[in-house]
């Protein structure tokens, strides 16, 4: 038997899940090496203001870059993928031929943009997931640029309500009814579309982009219903898709993320040589707080929640440390900045059967109850933040009343 | 244990009142209010603040 010291954590990805998943080790007593594995050149940072606000191009990292509370000890491989991972001999190899050996892993690759299907794809069209995307986007947005997104979910809406406060002629184009329909409902995404719309904003709803016609400065965008839109820069923010690739051929469920147990542990057709756990916005998992659909959930604070769970599901497994005994029962909670707008969600308001108004007005500062089956599953706060508080603590009482036993 | 907040860098996204709502308040201005010298069993509390703001405004220092 190796002593635990030669052992070896590989963490796979190397943003906010796969930091704190190694802060997590570390803090539970992992004394073997852990090594980090990023795709992007970048150390971690920080993703959410990206979208929120244009990233200052002299100094991006002073304010984005991830802060580790101790010392991780880790070894970091920067602006390179691991191409395949063999789970029954622990072997990762790597996109420039090399190979680690790993007697445990932990996916935390994240999520890539999702593209439009088109045929050509003029340079004037942008994505917002890394910080060079961000720099690149920022270098393009001028006041007077016609701006174009495809999308008007959170991202969609915040980087419109960006380039709408610095001068820029937006529109955006949704297949949905109202903006962010999926995640708010009906009532909430009109009323927060019209507030976009007040701001100066066009929306096109009910209606996909077909194709981008035009050279790398100037494209027309053309909708389903022949509607041209002249588009000095075009954005694409229609969700995102789950960097499993490396993952394939060990007997995972790899469909919209890795399926995890409650544990995070990922759920394989044959029992894995290794222990893999799955972090951030790749792991699909079921929280008991809702039932036992498993699902993935891009949040930030999920990334910082699954990060410290997996870690302990993982010492374990590595003979570390006690069982994990309660269940993984993590709130939902996430942020939105659009403009002048500062949401705060809780839960998991997309489930709702039932929309109602516990405070305020639409066209204020309100706070939206969202109800199942009769029982709350989400709230969501536009405006006083002190207020968030107060309805976070009462939505997770809720939702936590009954599991046993006691889940914080 | 002593806490810190850059206020330049605080955007109020209040991920900290959750982590640790006995350190870190809002006040009826929405700004926000902290120990900043917490009792220590209140380390785990606030160290999983610091972890969880997206600005990386908090910082921890001492024994």
């Amino acid at each position: 038997m190796t002593s635990p010291d030669e052992r070896r954590i590989a963490v796979v990805g190397a943003s906010l899940a796969g930091l704190r998943t190694a802060e997590a080790f570390r803090t539970g007593g992992w004394q073997g090496s852990i090594t980090l594995i990023g795709a992007e050149s970048h150390p971690p940072y920080s993703r959410p203001p990206l979208s929120k606000g244009v990233t200052d191009a002299a100094d991006p990292f002073s304010r984005l870059a991830l802060r580790s509370s101790i010392d991780i000890q880790a070894t970091w491989v920067l602006g390179r993928t691991v191409e395949a991972c063999d789970l029954t001999n622990g072997v990762l190899r790597l996109d420039d031929g090399t190979t680690l050996t790993a007697d445990a892993v932990v996916a935390a690759t994240g999520t890539r943009a999702r593209r439009l299907p088109l045929d050509r794809r003029p340079a004037n069209m942008h994505t917002v997931r890394t910080i060079d995307d961000a720099l690149a986007l920022g270098k393009a947005l001028r006041h007077g640029t016609r701006v174009v997104v495809a999308g008007a979910g959170f991202i969609g809406c915040e980087i419109a309500a960006t380039a709408s406060q610095l001068g820029c002629r937006v529109h955006v184009v949704t297949f949905d009814q109202t903006a962010m329909i999926a995640p708010l409902g009906h009532t909430v995404g009109a009323a927060l579309q019209r507030r976009h719309e007040r701001s100066g904003i066009t929306f096109h709803t009910g209606r996909t982009v077909v194709s981008v016609q035009g050279d790398d400065r100037c494209c027309d965008v053309i909708l389903d219903d022949g509607t041209t839109l002249r588009a000095d820069v075009t954005i694409e923010a229609i969700g995102s898709v789950c960097n499993t690739e490396w993952l394939t051929g060990n007997g995972l469920d790899l469909h919209e993320g890795v399926l995890c147990d409650n544990d995070l542990h990922a759920v394989a057709s044959t029992r894995t040589a290794i222990p893999i756990a799955a972090v951030g916005d790749v792991a699909r998992f079921p929280n008991p707080i809702f039932d036992a659909e498993p699902r993935r959930i891009e949040h930030w604070q999920m990334a910082v929640d699954t990060a410290r769970h997996a870690a302990r599901t993982l010492l374990h497994a590595l003979g570390h440390g006690q069982p994990v005994t309660n269940p993984f029962t993590p709130l939902p909670s996430f942020w939105s900045n659009q403009g002048s707008s500062r949401l705060q969600s809780f839960g998991l308001p997309g489930l709702a059967d039932h929309v109602e108004i516990l405070d305020g007005d639409l066209d204020h500062d309100f706070v939206v109850g969202y109800r199942r089956h009769g029982s709350p599953i989400g709230v969501m706060v536009c405006g006083g933040i002190r207020e968030a508080a107060r309805y976070r603590r009462w939505l997770a009482e809720h939702l936590t009343d009954g599991l046993v036993p006691s889940a914080s | 244990m002593k806490v810190t907040v850059d206020m330049n860098v605080c955007q109020h996204y209040a991920q900290c009142v959750f982590e640790a709502p006995a350190v870190f308040d809002l006040d009826e201005n929405n700004q926000l209010v902290y120990e900043p010298d917490p009792a220590n069993d209140l380390r785990q509390a606030v160290e999983a603040a610091a972890a969880a703001c997206p600005v990386q405004a908090i910082l921890v220092t001492g024994r």
